[in-house]
């Protein structure tokens, strides 16, 4: 397929028009900006594109949710404590099974830290609610994976009604590089309330995200949570990169798996068997696959840009199956270089 | 008067769960009999806030959904950019509308967002046990105001504000549930002014608690006439 060049924003944005997006809501924040911006750009040619900048994050989620409620492929953009405030419509939306996509571009934290990188919007993006984070986050590592991913995050989320965030951060999205638009079939939304079933059943639909009883809300999260297990199966995905006969075994996510595997390249150059596991969805998280892979492995290495976010996740993932040497390199809120990565490889295998 | 129950009740939830006296009734009564006498029943969006507000979620045999403190007016108008042949009603009390949603009620009415928002002013956080809200009188004795102390000097004048920000056409009225029957000419003036595409409509209804006042019929009333001498009824904006 033919390839262009494009900037990481240009391919996430591309991807939600190619995914049939018709709204978006959002708010100026660093480095997610590019993304509104465009959005504006292209409704401005587009009159069928609605664009709203709004006066917060919390107008802006709640705002696509009543979009997506009409029938319209809504989504935002955020970033840092943008993704703070954005939690409140985040909660509804996963309370209420509402199919919103959140590009998040991760900034370092916490408060307003620095503008353009870091992994510490892991655990906000996951479990940010006041909920059990019955959430899809996908975490792509390159510009052709923010393409695809977007435009899968839309069909995944109008398939499975649960909200679908794609974990980027500004190093990604400002990156110029290939990348293919496959423009590939979408999905079709359709309207969830005041649609042909109001008319063909004859009453109304009543939604609401406030119970009186423990019981019932117990009822209503025990299904939410066997639909999220049922759909986890399908849509939980990996990447396994030089494992087979590694005895040091990266864990990394997003940007840092990319270093990781330049790393690995030139390590493998010098005879060191050290392969990557990089887990494509956070959440659901590939458990199974984790386990699977560390069998037989020597050493372990987690690698990210926060401290131990990530880490935790692979801890609780692989608890009880495997006895290998567990390290850490943890740099919150700073780039990591394939060189450093290298250097701890070269120290720990 | 017309006193049967509107068309567009639902049967299966009635009686509602608001208290007995709560003034949301004849609001939400009044609502109805507009929602019915404009035949708009089946083409509707009711967005609801929290606080008592929520208690109205299965009120209608109308889509009705409950969203967050202060965030049901956003949810009312991306409902509408999406549909603009809906009806889009968003409903709320004084805490969600004036503080916690002031930002995004403020907004909706500079963007001409063409949505009718209905916010009932009873001078108190009622669902959470009667603390002071933006609408408390001065020196209101409310749980979180005791002996009167801690209450703005001046509170917050809802359709006054919005008059002075308002961009475009808007309609903005208050009304008060001592005169239901013109509250519900200001609510029917409301949506008609959105079915014309006039952009944004507002209407206060001034209301009881007496759960949260601990007062009879008789005193609510009486202090329903205090706030109306604070709170002046009548069009503010519209034709």
């Amino acid at each position: 397929m033919k390839k262009v060049l494009a900037t990481g924003n240009d391919a996430v944005l591309k991807a939600a028009l190619d995914a049939g997006a018709g709204m978006f809501c959002g708010y100026p924040i660093t480095p997610s900006t590019e993304i509104l911006a465009g959005w504006a750009k292209a409704a401005d040619k587009n009159k069928n594109l609605i664009f709203i900048q709004t006066e917060d994050e919390a107008a802006a989620g709640f705002g696509a949710i009543g979009g997506i409620l009409a029938g319209k492929k809504a989504w935002v953009a955020t970033a840092g404590v943008g993704n703070v405030i954005m939690q409140d419509p985040l909660s509804l939306a996963e309370g209420m099974r509402i199919p919103i996509v959140v590009y998040i571009a991760q900034r370092g934290g916490p408060s307003t830290g620095t503008v353009i990188f870091s992994q510490q919007e892991v655990v906000l993006t996951r479990k940010g609610g006041n909920g059990e984070g019955l959430r899809i986050v996908y975490s792509p590592g390159n510009i052709q994976e923010l393409y695809d991913y977007v435009f899968k995050a839309f069909d995944i989320a109008w398939k499975y009604y649960f909200p679908v965030f794609i974990l980027s951060d500004g190093y990604l999205g400002k990156t110029l590089g290939e990348v293919a638009f496959h423009q590939g079939k979408a999905m079709p939304s359709h309207p969830i309330m005041l649609n042909e079933h109001r008319a063909a059943a004859g009453h109304s639909l009543n939604l609401r995200n406030c119970y009186s009883l423990e019981e019932e809300l117990g009822e209503v999260l025990k299904k939410q949570i066997s639909d999220y297990e049922k759909m986890s199966e399908k849509v939980v995905e990996h990447e396994e990169f030089y494992v087979k006969d590694a005895d040091l075994l990266i864990f990394a996510h997003g940007s840092v798996s990319q270093a990781a595997k330049a790393a690995i390249i030139e390590a493998r150059a010098k005879g060191l068997r050290v392969g990557l596991f990089r887990p494509l969805t956070l959440s659901p998280f590939p458990i199974k696959e984790s386990r699977k892979v560390v069998r037989g492995i020597k050493k372990i290495l987690v690698v990210e840009a926060s401290l131990g976010q990530f880490s935790d996740i692979i801890k609780s993932a692989i608890f009880g199956g495997t006895d290998a040497k567990y390290f850490e390199f943890f740099k919150p809120a700073e780039g990591i270089t394939p060189e450093e990565i290298l250097e701890k490889i070269e120290e720990y295998l | 008067m017309n006193t049967a129950m509107p068309k567009c009740f639902k049967k299966e939830s009635k009686p509602s769960k608001f208290c007995p006296g709560c003034g949301h009734s004849i609001v939400l009564k009044m609502l109805g009999q507009v929602i019915d006498d404009l035949n708009i029943q089946k083409k509707s969006f009711f967005s609801i806030d929290i606080g008592c507000s929520l208690l109205a979620w299965d009120f209608f045999d109308v889509d009705t959904i409950q969203t967050h403190h202060g965030r049901t007016v956003p949810v009312a108008w991306g409902f509408k950019r999406a549909n603009n042949k809906a009806v889009v009603i968003a409903y709320t009390g004084d805490g969600g509308g004036y503080a916690i949603g002031l930002q995004n009620l403020i907004y909706a009415s500079l963007r001409q967002e063409n949505i009718t928002v209905i916010a009932v002013n009873n001078t108190v956080y009622a669902m959470t046990g009667g603390q002071a809200a933006p609408t408390t009188m001065p020196h209101e004795i409310t749980d979180s105001t005791p002996n009167g102390d801690f209450t703005l000097e001046r509170p917050f004048f809802g359709p006054e504000t919005l008059s002075l920000v308002a961009e475009g056409t808007p309609y903005i009225a208050r009304g008060s549930i001592s005169n239901p029957l013109i509250l519900k000419n200001y609510i029917k003036k409301a949506i008609l002014h959105q079915q014309e595409g006039k952009g944004f409509s507002f209407v206060e209804a001034l209301s009881i608690c007496p759960t949260n006042w601990k007062t009879d019929a008789k005193k609510s009333f009486e202090f329903l006439k205090e706030m109306e001498k604070t709170y002046k009824l009548g069009e503010l904006k519209g034709d």
